[in-house]
């Protein structure tokens, strides 16, 4: 269609393609977004929603739920005492993601964030576990701690003492579990901290250094406060993520010994989905909702200026 | 260079040693595990081989079963990601190109899915899969996860895609060029970015999924590679050495990949993070 542009012809050549167009717009809405919302609403929102349902009913999942119990399941599991040990594992993850692992991922961004050859080097080798599945974290880990065969005997070989099993042992079984995660996580956080850095003007930090301030002023005083949003959205995937901890268990400690270090997915599973308990197993589930939105909602209200 | 800037240096190469060291250890241990008879991994775990053993690594990769697990995750993690970009992509189109009455409200509804883990629906989930009648089938997995990996795609397409130039759907239109013809022959094309990038992120978490095939498959049929170790490890439970041949070959695909794509894995892992 050739555009022609008298006066006499613009009204009715703007018109035309105006009023198709709105015909085109509608039929392209009709048949680009409904395959999104219906995947969405089937296989997400409505299990959510029934979560909701389900969690008041003693059921099995087999026909309809029928027997009301009410807050039964809730009271039931704030009143288990593997529940509220499994809520502190999730608690420990959190501290020691804020206290060990971020601490690290920062001062290990701080050493390699300039591009060099050997730092592309250490930030691919620091990289590497993230991007191993997490099951396969844990098994290779539940090897190197086997009391009988991993780097775990080898030490206590060497020291001539008996057989030690980190997973079996109920006061420590769960550290274990920690030092999994900080192994399979830091470089996933340091790298965030790396690409803030490298966005951190380079004269704003000569500036710094020729009005006088030391390396670790630096530090201090300009880039820590310049990557503030990145370690905002690094602290906040720690805290979500705390609350996800499953497959690296699984293979570890499989929640044991004695039920001691299950995380809040894992007692899930375990508890609900293992045993087909359908209603408690919903109960835990919107707990754990309802603690992820807010966490969420609270988290990006007070840090992250951007609406949700 | 100065002497206390040498000490420094000295000091910063030697602190990444040891942490790479923290990081590598484990990794060389298994890798030289599958090599090792298991009396030699139970004696010394981080040591090379005395000999070099093929004979456990050769069983498995002979092993018509391991194949199966490869490429069950393979068919399953590549229907995802295609999925997942079309659909999503589709949507996230609709969002940034066209403005309608309650559109808004459209999106903030798919982007729920950014606000909770996907652990919290999962029985529900199951119960739905299973009347359905899609339980051990690929679609059992395939389409919850498509689904709840929508929140993220959408928002990251829709920023893309918004990003474009508006002048080339005016002169497409101008040209005759329809709504769902600009979409397919223009905006996919330009966005190959943000595609790869969410494809990538999409593919690794599909690939390294365990919670959701644990639910949904029960047969070792349609068992995705996670599961078949897992089961792997149950049948050897004292033969360390083939367990760790296992894994070495099931996360061997993921070093390799991982290197190639490195940019997109990077991007797409730390940035989709990042943006969710």
């Amino acid at each position: 269609m050739a555009a022609v542009n008298t006066h006499a012809e613009s009204s009715s050549a703007i018109d035309k393609p105006r009023r198709k167009s709105m015909n085109g717009r509608v039929a392209a809405a009709l048949v680009l977004l409904p395959p999104a919302l219906v995947l969405f609403t089937l296989f997400v929102i409505y299990p959510l929603a029934g979560s909701g349902i389900y969690a008041f009913y003693d059921w099995n999942g087999y026909g309809t739920p029928t027997d009301f119990v009410g807050l039964q399941n809730f009271e039931r599991m704030m009143g288990h005492a593997v529940f509220q040990q499994a809520v502190m594992n999730s608690l420990k993850v959190i501290a020691v993601s804020l206290l060990v692992q971020l601490p690290l991922a920062l001062v290990l961004a701080l050493m390699i964030y300039r591009r060099t050859p050997e730092n592309t080097i250490f930030r691919l080798v620091f990289f590497l576990p993230y991007i191993l599945a997490e099951i396969a974290a844990g098994l290779i880990w539940s090897f190197i701690m086997d009391g009988n065969f991993g780097v775990v005997a080898d030490i206590t070989r060497a020291l001539g003492i008996d057989p030690y099993f980190i997973t079996s042992d109920r006061s420590w079984a769960f550290t274990a579990v920690l030092v999994v995660i900080v192994w399979k996580y830091f470089g996933f956080h340091m790298m965030i901290y790396i690409a803030a850095l490298q966005g951190v003007p380079k004269d704003m930090i000569e500036a710094a250094r020729i009005e006088g301030a030391s390396r670790l002023g630096v530090v201090r005083y300009v880039q820590i406060p310049m990557i503030k949003p990145a370690i905002v959205v690094s602290v906040f995937f720690s805290v979500i993520g705390a609350l996800q901890v499953f497959d690296v268990v699984i293979p570890l400690t499989n929640g044991g010994p004695a039920n001691s270090s299950h995380t809040i997915v894992t007692y899930l599973y375990t508890f609900g989905l293992a045993r087909l308990k359908i209603g408690y197993g919903s109960a835990i589930g919107v707990v754990l909702f309802i603690t992820a939105v807010l966490v969420a909602v609270f988290y990006q209200r007070l840090f992250m200026r951007k609406p949700a | 260079m100065t002497r206390s800037n040498l000490i420094r240096e000295i000091f910063r190469i030697g602190l990444l040693c040891i942490v790479a060291t923290f990081v590598l250890g484990p990794l060389l241990a298994t890798v030289l595990g599958g090599f090792k008879s298991n009396a030699e991994v139970q004696t010394s775990a981080l040591s090379l081989p005395q000999t070099w053993r093929l004979d456990i690594y050769a069983d498995i990769l002979s092993d018509p079963g391991f194949w199966r697990y490869l490429g069950n995750s393979l068919v399953i993690s590549i229907t995802t990601v295609a999925l997942t970009l079309l659909v999503g992509a589709a949507a996230a189109y609709v969002f940034a190109q066209i403005r309608f009455l309650g559109s808004k409200m459209l999106f903030s509804y798919l982007s729920l899915g950014l606000m909770f883990p996907f652990a919290t629906a999962i029985l529900p989930l199951f119960v739905q899969v299973r009347d359905l009648g899609l339980l051990d089938t690929y679609w059992g997995v395939i389409l919850p996860q498509t689904a709840f990996g929508l929140s993220l795609a959408i928002l990251l397409f829709r920023t893309f895609f918004s990003e474009l130039p508006k002048e080339l759907f005016e002169a497409a239109y101008v040209e005759g060029c329809g709504y769902i013809r600009f979409f397919w022959q223009f905006t996919l094309p330009l966005s190959t970015p943000i595609l790869a990038t969410v494809g990538v992120f999409v593919f690794v978490q599909s690939w390294n999924n365990f919670l959701l095939p644990l639910v949904m498959l029960n047969s070792r049929e349609a068992f995705t590679w996670p599961l078949g170790m897992m089961q792997y490890r149950g049948e050897f439970a004292v033969e360390w050495n083939r367990t760790l041949a296992f894994v070495t070959l099931t996360i061997l695909p993921a070093v390799v990949f991982f290197i190639a794509a490195q940019k997109y894995i990077v991007a797409g892992l730390t940035g989709g993070a990042v943006k969710g």
